[in-house]
């Protein structure tokens, strides 16, 4: 993977936030461009620390970077301002939804939109293809709508940048099975679509029947680095973020519980 | 009955001005979080502008007005650039601090500029009035309810309609959000204080219209407060409510209040913003329009 040049790197990135606590401790990976890229880890590992990094929306937080690079085609993004890194491709769907209550479906889209006005109609045409929900309720409240709906205006709202890049933090998250699966659905046609994608869930079966790779993070480290299919199959994995039990069934005590040690890397 | 038509008129009139200072305040505060006390200092200073350009460099008069109000947006670009983004993120308080600190300077250089003379503006209205049926309007205040319905409607216009407008409102409701959409927040603050000194500007030449200007037209444009107030501090229909309330209390108190209030005293009208603000604050803590929000400052 070294070398190739369309793709979004994190290198040996070390945040702070407050000037004092240590959120990620050398975090190093990559999504190459038109794959789906999964980040798993158990709450408060900094896996939306990740996501704010590289969508430079530390500072509203009083984080800061203090080692490392991001990288989109070679090319360091992260002294630059949130708009211009959206100008590059780069765009996160934040956690919670966050779409603008008081506003319709529409202007929600129409603020997605704000970096690639040229652009506009057409991006809009692609947002209610894919999401035919938004089209039918563009004139309502955006925050009258369901949760599910909630979510797919945010992520369209994201789609109306144009990105190669997108960045989901916790797409399934407060949504009913069902959802879920449509949601799943809907992020691999984005990405058929020739978006990549960099999915950050505590959803982890969810995350890795449609990524090509995963990572997964514990306080501030990337612990695994595997394709998605060999992590499915990863007992520890199984056990602490799939929810499957081991072989007998029976229960381990949390004292025999392993905590990963980072796998040192001289060069990454 | 005239006398009271009389008085709303002349009410509207100035509470149209008030509304203008209030929707500066009001832009600000929604799009930043910042409660900006420097909106009479702002006044006071594209006023003088206005009568730089008009009398002093004997341009036309609207186009000393077009001239003032964009060297005020300027100089309101440049006080949020060098003054307050350094303080995005520090507390409310402070920030709030520092507008009043601003808007001593800005009256002091403002009152300097002025001088002690009343300075005209070579406005076409002077003292001229219209006569209505029985009503004897003077011809700024109509102008100044005409102007305002106009700026307002632009502005309105702007906010719903324009792509940079519809951006403005997205930082007001999130500024986070609108961060990771792409828009340019600090633009978005630079604008809005452009737009209030712009306000600011407007609101003075009205006040200081026919009678000319002078450093006392300051004193009354802090009345624009309690009129933000009212309204409710984050509401932008609020902001022209809440001018036209203060107005129109103002010029009843005038018209009525010797008559019927007498022991109140001389000059009674000067304190009915404040009486009024009082009352709503009463009843609605958050102002008419206002939502329920907790800032304390």
């Amino acid at each position: 993977m070294e070398g190739a040049v369309q793709l979004l790197e994190v290198a040996n990135l070390e945040v702070v936030y407050h000037d004092v606590v240590l959120v990620l401790r050398g975090i190093s990976f990559s999504v190459p461009d038109g794959q789906i890229v999964a980040l798993l880890g158990a709450n408060g590992a900094g896996k939306t620390t990740v996501l704010r990094a590289i969508s430079g929306l530390l500072d509203v937080h009083h984080g800061d970077i203090t080692k490392g690079e991001v990288r989109v085609d070679g090319k360091a993004t992260h002294r630059l301002t949130p708009a211009a890194i959206v100008d590059r491709g780069v765009t996160q769907v934040m956690e919670g939804r966050r779409v603008f209550a008081e506003f319709t479906v529409e202007e929600n889209l129409r603020v997605g939109a704000h970096t690639n006005p040229d652009e506009r109609e057409e991006n809009l045409a692609r947002v209610f293809d894919l999401f035919p929900v938004l089209k039918d309720r563009r004139k309502h409240t955006a925050g009258y709508l369901s949760g599910g709906e909630q979510q797919m205006l945010a992520m369209g709202r994201g789609l109306m940048s144009d990105p190669r890049f997108l960045l989901l933090d916790e797409p399934s998250l407060g949504l009913a099975p069902l959802l879920v699966q449509q949601i799943r659905d809907l992020i691999v046609e984005i990405n058929r679509q020739g978006t990549a994608i960099l999915l950050v869930e505590q959803n982890a079966t969810m995350a890795l029947s449609i990524a090509q790779h995963g990572y997964v993070m514990e306080t501030g480290k990337i612990v695994m680095d595997k394709p998605a299919d060999e992590l499915m199959r990863d007992e520890d994995v199984q056990e602490f973020y799939l929810g499957l039990g081991g072989a007998g069934g029976e229960r381990k005590s949390f004292r025999e519980v392993k905590h990963y040690k980072r796998r040192k890397r001289w060069l990454s | 009955m005239t006398e009271f038509l009389q008085a709303t008129v002349n009410g509207i009139a100035t509470g149209a001005i008030y509304g203008l200072l209030a929707l500066g305040f009001v832009i600000i505060y929604k799009s930043s979080e910042v409660l900006s006390f420097a909106q009479s200092g702002l006044m006071i200073l594209g006023a003088f502008w206005v009568v730089y350009f008009s009398s002093v460099l004997a341009l036309n008069f609207w186009l000393a007005v077009l001239l003032g109000v964009l060297l005020s947006a300027l100089i309101g670009v440049a006080i949020e650039r060098s003054m307050l983004r350094p303080m995005v993120g520090k507390p409310a308080f402070s920030v709030a601090i520092l507008t009043i600190g601003l808007n001593i300077a800005l009256t002091v250089i403002g009152f300097d500029l002025i001088g002690v003379e009343i300075r005209s503006l070579g406005d076409p209205w002077g003292i001229q009035k219209v006569e209505i049926g029985q009503l004897v309007v003077s011809q700024k205040d109509v102008a100044t309810i005409v102007a305002s319905v106009i700026v307002v409607g632009a502005l309105l216009a702007f906010f719903r309609y324009s792509r940079f407008g519809l951006a403005m409102r997205a930082t007001a409701i999130d500024q986070e959000t609108a961060l990771a959409q792409g828009i340019p927040v600090a633009r978005v603050f630079a604008v809005a204080w452009a737009i209030a000194a712009g306000l600011a500007t407007i609101a003075g030449v009205f006040l200081g219209a026919g009678t000319g200007v002078t450093a006392a037209i300051g004193v009354r444009a802090i009345r624009a407060l309690p009129a933000a107030v009212i309204g409710g501090l984050d509401s932008i229909p609020g902001a022209i409510v809440g001018g036209l309330i203060v107005g129109l209390a103002e010029a009843y108190t005038v018209a009525y209040q010797a008559e019927y209030l007498g022991f109140l005293g001389q000059n009674f009208s000067t304190a009915v913003a404040y009486v009024v603000m009082f009352f709503v604050l009463l009843v609605r803590p958050y102002g008419i329009f206002g939502t329920r929000e907790v800032v304390r400052v």
